[in-house]
């Protein structure tokens, strides 16, 4: 990644871009955005407004029906798509992990298409299994079913770490946890992303989620942004979304009578 | 039985092979063609019912008239393994190229997805996520198509492919409990051994079970010693093969003899095979086709001669109405074989094997009967069992119960020809119709009921031969004739009486001698080697 000349440009950026499935509805409605370097840009909404569509326009896992997505000022079109992929690390809920794959194997998955030699690889693996908090030598050699939904969610973001790509997609990766395991996770995430300075492109209908984690927030509905701001921003607005989705926060401390 | 596994262990074993061999060969041809298919049909949406639905029709074929379309046919067809293996492989296809779809299309979407995300091309995510992950569910696929396949083969042996299933053949026509097993049990063995073999394999590629790799070795060592197993197999066939075409260049001419599948049949064309190899003549035999496979193979050349009954080939093959006339039969035979087919009729060989209505010698003494009339009347009361045969040609069975006004208590049981003697010995049936030189009628005291209105044609014993393997010529290089084929054909000219050819049946199904020990005895005594 050129840091130097091209930290001004956003690193992602939507221009008019619309998807449509067969001429039904649009998913996304002529949606423009950019992601500047460095930020965690979440998309909140709820089922069906999206938010995962576009966070897959993004490494070309779909292609827009009209419109451009330029990733680092070069539109996904543009791009040998199996070199943009590897760019971008990918997390999804319930991880994905290759069960017929070790967990050393999982995370090594990207170093090892892009032909690292074998001691490289295995050096990474351990720093990355420290980097998520887990103890290599008990862990390396597990198959994801032997592991906890937490712990594979782990090697999920050591796995799209692996290869150090300059963009993380994340799609409500903490959203199959059971409430401690996410809240841990989500802190902890908020830690790694802070040390590793990675652009984060993240995917939640969780509103606390997005207010503890995101640099800004963008609130989808139909297919369009309909409220772009920072955590604080977002509370402040009137916006009645915004508003609706801040009640949730409070109906949490409603104990029934 | 400890004896008769003394006596033909080898004959077991090269048969067991054989069988394994045929299956062997055609489960690789089934899982090249499958699973490529499979594989693309997961990535073609649209042609996926359509090759669903070819497999699935071919499966539902009978084997019996699969092999009647492709003997035939060029390059596929004909007579021998290579039709068995065309066969096996239309039946093994379907389960191999329907579980590679199930499989790749039960990866979960997660996974798949994430490997695309990852970066993986289309083949990195085939080969290192999907077929991986599908391989339990496509080897279920593989252990089905082996387990249908191993069954399937025994039928190979109606086309003279081997296989066990000479073995279950011949004991069902000979009545011999001990042939039956030495054909039915390896094969049954064969299918469980694979079954559970493929059973220990899928769990080893099962995702959800799978251990670290050191437990992989076991499965190393199996495939290993499989792959030895078809070495050793193919190399023998090979080799086989070679000496077969090696010695033939030595020899006087070629005949492939053909028979049609029971014992008399077996018996004349063993006749025939002998004299012809007394005079130096390399035989094939082409034993035990079944159904009317042996009229196809002469008219595709893949034999050169086989005994046929004049009645059969009037009302079968030439589908003209039944008459009754001897004469007039086997002239009209020979003229329209010589124009439709190239085939020269031989000279009666001396005895008539029409149709016989039996009925159990007790039966017949205690209701004194002597002709099917005299029968006619007990019918009502009476339980009937008849070949496919009888009851599906033109002079069987509902022309025969229409000139007799038969009406049985309940509608005439369809099964084997060979089954219907012991389902009448054991009071299974009452009345069969079986064949008036059966050496079965004497050996388990069955009485011939006289055709007294003439119903059935006649059905004399001739050859049927080819006619460019009859016609020599002595200055024409590239002539296919063999030159004792005429001489021998001629010698057998009425040389058999219908007492003789029962008395040949008898020492092979009753006596359950060896066919050609028999033929050789006759032969000597008859002063024809």
């Amino acid at each position: 990644m050129p840091e130097s000349d091209d930290n001004h440009r956003p690193l992602v950026e939507f221009r008019d871009v619309s998807f449509t499935v067969n001429g039904s509805r649009p998913i996304i409605d002529r949606l423009s955005l950019q992601v500047q370097h460095g930020e965690t840009f979440v998309l909140l909404g709820e089922s069906g407004c999206g938010k995962t569509t576009t966070l897959k326009l993004v490494n070309r896992l779909l292609t827009p029906t009209s419109g451009q997505v330029l990733v680092e000022a070069k539109a996904t079109t543009d791009w040998d798509v199996i070199r943009l992929r590897r760019r971008t690390g990918y997390v999804i809920q319930e991880a994905g992990l290759f069960p017929h794959f070790t967990v050393e194997q999982n995370i090594a998955l990207v170093p090892n298409l892009e032909g690292w030699d074998e001691a490289r690889v295995r050096q990474r693996v351990r720093e990355l299994l420290s980097l998520v908090g887990l103890d290599s030598e008990r862990f390396a050699d597990r198959y994801p079913r032997e592991l906890s939904g937490g712990q594979r969610q782990r090697i999920g973001v050591a796995r799209a770490l692996a290869a150090d790509p300059p963009l993380l997609l994340m799609d409500e990766p903490f959203g199959a946890l059971d409430p401690l395991t996410r809240a841990s996770l989500q802190k902890e995430f908020a830690d790694l992303k802070a040390r590793l300075g990675k652009t984060v492109i993240f995917v939640t209908h969780d509103v606390r989620e997005a207010l503890l984690l995101g640099s800004r927030i963008a609130l989808m509905d139909a297919g369009r942004i309909v409220l772009l701001e920072t955590p604080a921003g977002f509370v402040r607005s009137g916006n009645e979304l915004a508003k609706a989705y801040l009640e949730t926060l409070k109906n949490d401390f409603v104990i029934a009578p | 039985m400890l004896e008769f596994l003394k006596e033909n262990w080898s004959d077991i074993l090269a048969h067991i092979a054989q069988h394994l061999w045929l299956v062997s060969i055609s489960i690789a041809i089934a899982i090249a063609i499958g699973l490529p298919l499979g594989v693309l049909i997961t990535r073609r949406k649209r042609l996926r019912s359509p090759v669903l639905g070819v497999a699935n029709v071919m499966q539902t074929i009978p084997s019996l008239a699969l092999f009647g379309f492709l003997i035939p046919l060029p390059f596929i067809g004909g007579i021998g393994p290579r039709t068995a293996i065309v066969a096996l492989v239309f039946y093994a296809l379907l389960p191999v190229i329907r579980n590679t779809v199930t499989g790749i299309l039960g990866v979960d979407r997660n996974v798949r997805e994430a490997a695309v995300a990852m970066g993986m091309t289309d083949r990195q995510v085939l080969f290192q996520v999907e077929l991986p992950l599908a391989m339990s569910v496509i080897l279920t696929g593989v252990r089905v198509a082996v387990v249908i396949t191993i069954g399937v083969a025994i039928i190979a042996a109606e086309v003279s492919a081997g296989g066990l299933g000479e073995y279950i053949f011949r004991g069902l026509r000979m009545n011999d409990s001990r042939l039956l097993l030495a054909g039915a049990v390896p094969s049954a063995l064969m299918a469980l051994i694979a079954d559970f073999g493929f059973s220990v394999i899928e769990r080893r590629f099962d995702p959800d079970t799978q251990r670290g790799s050191r437990s992989r070795r076991p499965l190393r060592i199996l495939a290993a010693a499989v792959l030895l197993l078809a070495v050793v197999l193919t190399g023998y066939a090979t080799w086989r093969g070679f000496k077969n075409r090696a010695s033939s260049s030595l020899s006087r001419g070629h005949v492939t003899v053909g028979s049609k599948d029971f014992t008399e049949s077996v018996l004349l064309a063993e006749i025939v095979a002998q004299m012809l190899e007394a005079q130096h003549i390399e035989v094939d035999r082409r034993f035990d086709l079944g159904g009317n496979l042996s009229h196809s193979a002469l008219v595709a050349s893949q034999i050169d001669l086989y005994p046929e009954y004049t009645g059969t080939s009037f009302t079968q093959i030439l589908h003209h109405a039944p008459i009754t006339d001897p004469k007039a039969v086997y002239d009209q035979v020979k003229r329209e074989y010589a124009e439709q087919f190239n085939i020269v009729v031989s000279p009666p060989l001396g005895f008539d094997n029409t149709f016989a209505i039996l009925v159990r010698g007790e039966d017949a003494r205690r209701l004194n009967l002597k002709t099917i009339s005299d029968a006619a009347r007990y019918a009502p009361q009476w339980r009937a069992g008849f070949g496919h045969d009888f009851m599906s040609r033109a002079d069987g069975y509902p022309g025969f119960s229409r000139a007799y006004g038969l009406h049985f208590a309940e509608t005439p049981r369809e099964m084997a020809l060979d089954l219907t003697y012991t389902a009448l010995a054991s009071k299974q049936v009452d009345v069969i119709a079986g064949n008036s030189t059966d050496g079965r009628i004497a050996a388990l005291d069955l009485v011939q009921l006289q055709d007294d209105k003439h119903y059935f044609p006649p059905y004399e014993a001739v050859l049927l031969v080819r006619k460019d393997k009859m016609l020599w010529a002595p200055n024409d290089p590239d002539a296919r004739a063999v030159a004792p084929l005429p001489q021998v054909v001629g010698k057998l000219g009425g040389a058999i009486s219908t007492d003789e050819m029962r008395k040949l049946n008898y020492e092979v199904d009753g006596l359950k001698r060896d066919k050609k020990i028999v033929v050789h005895e006759w032969l000597l005594k008859k002063g024809f080697l």
